[in-house]
């Protein structure tokens, strides 16, 4: 047992090793990815900001629309990068080496643990980076350390319940554009969240979607985290739907992977 | 012995000593829906030895190499590879074997000397080890120059030699080569009939399919005939070629007095009166040559010309399956300029290289 699992330690780092040499050879995907939030940031922020301000309600300014729009940014952020690992996943899957990997006398998953490892360590730089951008322009926090280390520990939990997601879409899809048009609401959800407006001033129908759906309650947490928001139930619900969502994408995730390749 | 006849021995398995079979497979099946591609093949590899599936395009070649080596499932068959069921030791199988696919199986992202080093962790070598490993067989593939480069810059023959060194990272006892040559260009295909020719040397086992007679017939010690999802021919090269009539001794002459009594000597032969020779079914073994020959001086006659025809691989491939997979189906034929009779010579069929399938494709 403890021999199977330094087995599928060791082979998964050699995977992980792997798949960051291809993204240090070819970052074009991990930087574009990155581009979309930090855009975003700039064009709410400097752009709406005075108008979606009012949204909050009270005198807010533009500084506080910063500190509202950013939590919602880095789940953004964290949706992105994981877009990245199911477009990634699923170009590995067309090259010949997958084939390789499986005639050997290798751990079976860890080839996807590989993946998984690499995509919430991209996650975690991704976001760090926003970060710096969001307080290169004025973004403010007085979190404590350990509000700075929980975040820290919501990002990487959320970012591996979605970056498993992210391979089942791409182990399911048949080309990288599939992948990536499927993989596109892990992006496009928080937005559809609370991430730029307080759910109470969305339509009726459209704030119980709002309310209801996983990247609200993740945005909610790291909100409370960051900028000293009450987080009440949405700390549990958070780590409900991340652990959720991980076992969920992980038994997807194995059992494409293992499905007999001629059976399809 | 008064008349050299071919042999009509079926090709049994020659029976030496009992060997440990590096592949067993019995009743094989294997069907996509309804179309049924493997239908109830045994195969026996002893270990040691180079055995060839040899079939045209779309026989199960690649389908039988992805069920032994675990890739895909069988839906019926009992298979031991390496002294290990396939069903219920799968693990222990891919411990033993190293596979080189027909389509690329090298990381095109990286390069030749990161994919080495990629199957040096695997295999889990330590760092020293695997640099050692690593460095050895590019140079024995002749990638030291290339081997900083990305994999998807190289060329054919380049990436099939990387693809073959990465297989042998672990040592395997048993190595899958499906269509190893296929889209090679000549040059580069009788380099990789050295390669295997060397791993033969160093005692593993070779399970090679291939689509080119020729190949077949210089590299492997035995040869099954897949058509129609059966096996419908086993064994040696030579005992392939027995199957198939059309073997034979030709004598010409240009002194109808010596062919008369050559012909009234030989009953056998077949005679062309107009031509002037005499056909005389043979073998092309030099003791039936021989005889040949001693019944020639019995009766005080001389051939002008004495020449052998061996039917190929082409010749019984035709006869087996009623179509040529080669352009060049010609048998070859060495004309007994002094030492060369019953030689076999393969002519090099570059007519088959250009016909050669060199997509690189992946599933
Ligand atoms: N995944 C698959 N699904 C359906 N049919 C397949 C699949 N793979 C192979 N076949 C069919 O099985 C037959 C044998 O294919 P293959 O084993 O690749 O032949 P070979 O390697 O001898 O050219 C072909 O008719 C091919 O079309
Ligand atoms: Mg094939």
């Amino acid at each position: 047992m403890s021999s199977s699992l330094s087995l599928t330690v060791r082979d998964s780092s050699t995977m992980l090793r792997r798949n960051l040499l291809h993204a240090r050879r070819y970052p074009s995907l991990t930087l574009q990815l990155l581009l979309t939030p930090v855009v975003l940031l700039l064009i709410f922020v400097y752009v709406f900001g005075d108008v979606m301000s009012t949204g909050l309600g009270g005198h807010a300014d533009r500084s506080a629309y910063i500190a509202y729009v950013v939590p919602g940014i880095l789940m953004m952020t964290v949706g992105g990068a994981s877009l990245g690992t199911a477009v990634s996943v699923c170009t590995d899957m067309t090259e010949g080496i997958i084939a390789r990997f499986r005639t050997m006398a290798i751990s079976r998953g860890s080839v996807l643990f590989g993946h998984v490892a690499g995509g919430v360590l991209q996650v975690m730089i991704s976001v760090v980076l926003v970060i710096g951008v969001a307080l290169a322009i004025g973004f403010r926090t007085d979190a404590t350390p350990l509000e700075w280390l929980a975040a820290a520990g919501l990002t990487a939990l959320v970012g591996l319940a979605l970056t498993w997601l992210a391979v089942g879409i791409g182990l399911s899809s048949p080309n990288a554009e599939g992948a990536s048009n499927t993989g596109l609401p892990l992006m496009v959800l928080p937005l559809l969240g609370s991430a730029f407006v307080p759910v109470d001033s969305m339509p009726g129908w459209f704030r119980w979607f709002a309310e209801y759906q996983p990247f609200s309650p993740f945005i909610e947490t790291l909100r409370g985290l960051l900028l000293g928001d009450a987080i009440g139930k949405n700390g549990w619900l958070a780590l409900g739907w991340a652990v959720a969502l991980t076992v969920l994408g992980w038994m997807w995730s194995t059992s494409l992977f293992n499905r007999d390749p001629s059976s399809r | 012995m008064t008349t050299p006849t071919t042999p009509a021995t079926p090709a049994t398995p020659t029976t030496s000593a009992p060997r440990e079979l590096a592949i067993a497979a019995t009743g094989l099946r294997k069907a996509y829906g309804d179309k049924t591609v493997l239908d109830g093949i045994d195969l026996a590899v002893p270990a040691g030895t180079v055995f060839s599936l040899l079939g045209p395009n779309g026989a199960g070649k690649t389908t039988a190499v992805q069920i032994l080596t675990t890739l895909i499932g069988a839906d019926a068959g009992e298979l031991r590879v390496g002294g290990h069921d396939l069903a219920s030791a799968p693990d222990a199988v891919r411990a033993a074997i190293g596979v080189t696919g027909q389509f690329s199986a090298v990381d095109n992202l990286i390069t030749g000397e990161e994919n080495m080093l990629l199957m040096a962790d695997l295999h889990h070598l330590g760092r020293r080890e695997g640099r050692r490993v690593t460095a050895e067989l590019l140079e024995r593939f002749d990638l030291v120059e290339a081997a900083r480069k990305p994999a998807s810059t190289y060329s054919g023959g380049m990436r099939r030699r990387l693809d073959i060194a990465m297989t042998l990272v672990g040592e395997p006892r048993v190595i899958f080569l499906d269509e190893p040559t296929t889209g090679l260009d000549p040059r580069s295909r009788h380099t990789m009939w050295g390669i295997i020719r060397e791993l033969v040397a160093g005692g593993v086992t070779v399970f090679l399919t291939t689509q080119y007679l020729d190949e077949a017939d210089e590299l492997a010690d035995r040869i099954a005939v897949l058509h129609g999802g059966r096996i419908v021919a086993q064994g040696t090269a030579e005992e392939l070629k027995r199957l198939v009539p059309g073997g034979h001794v030709r004598l010409r002459f240009t002194d109808p007095v010596a062919y008369e009594s050559a012909a009234a000597a030989l009953r056998d032969a077949v005679r062309d009166d107009g031509a002037l020779s005499l056909q005389i079914p043979s073998n092309g073994s030099q003791r039936e040559l021989r005889a040949v020959l001693d019944w020639l001086d019995a009766a005080e006659v001389e051939a002008d010309e004495l020449t052998v025809h061996t039917p190929d691989l082409d010749d019984v491939f035709f006869a087996l399956t009623g179509s040529t997979t080669a352009a060049d189906s010609t048998t070859s034929d060495s004309t007994t300029s002094g030492s060369n009779a019953g030689s076999t010579a393969p002519a090099a069929r570059t007519a088959a290289d250009s016909t050669a399938d060199s997509k690189e494709t992946v599933r």
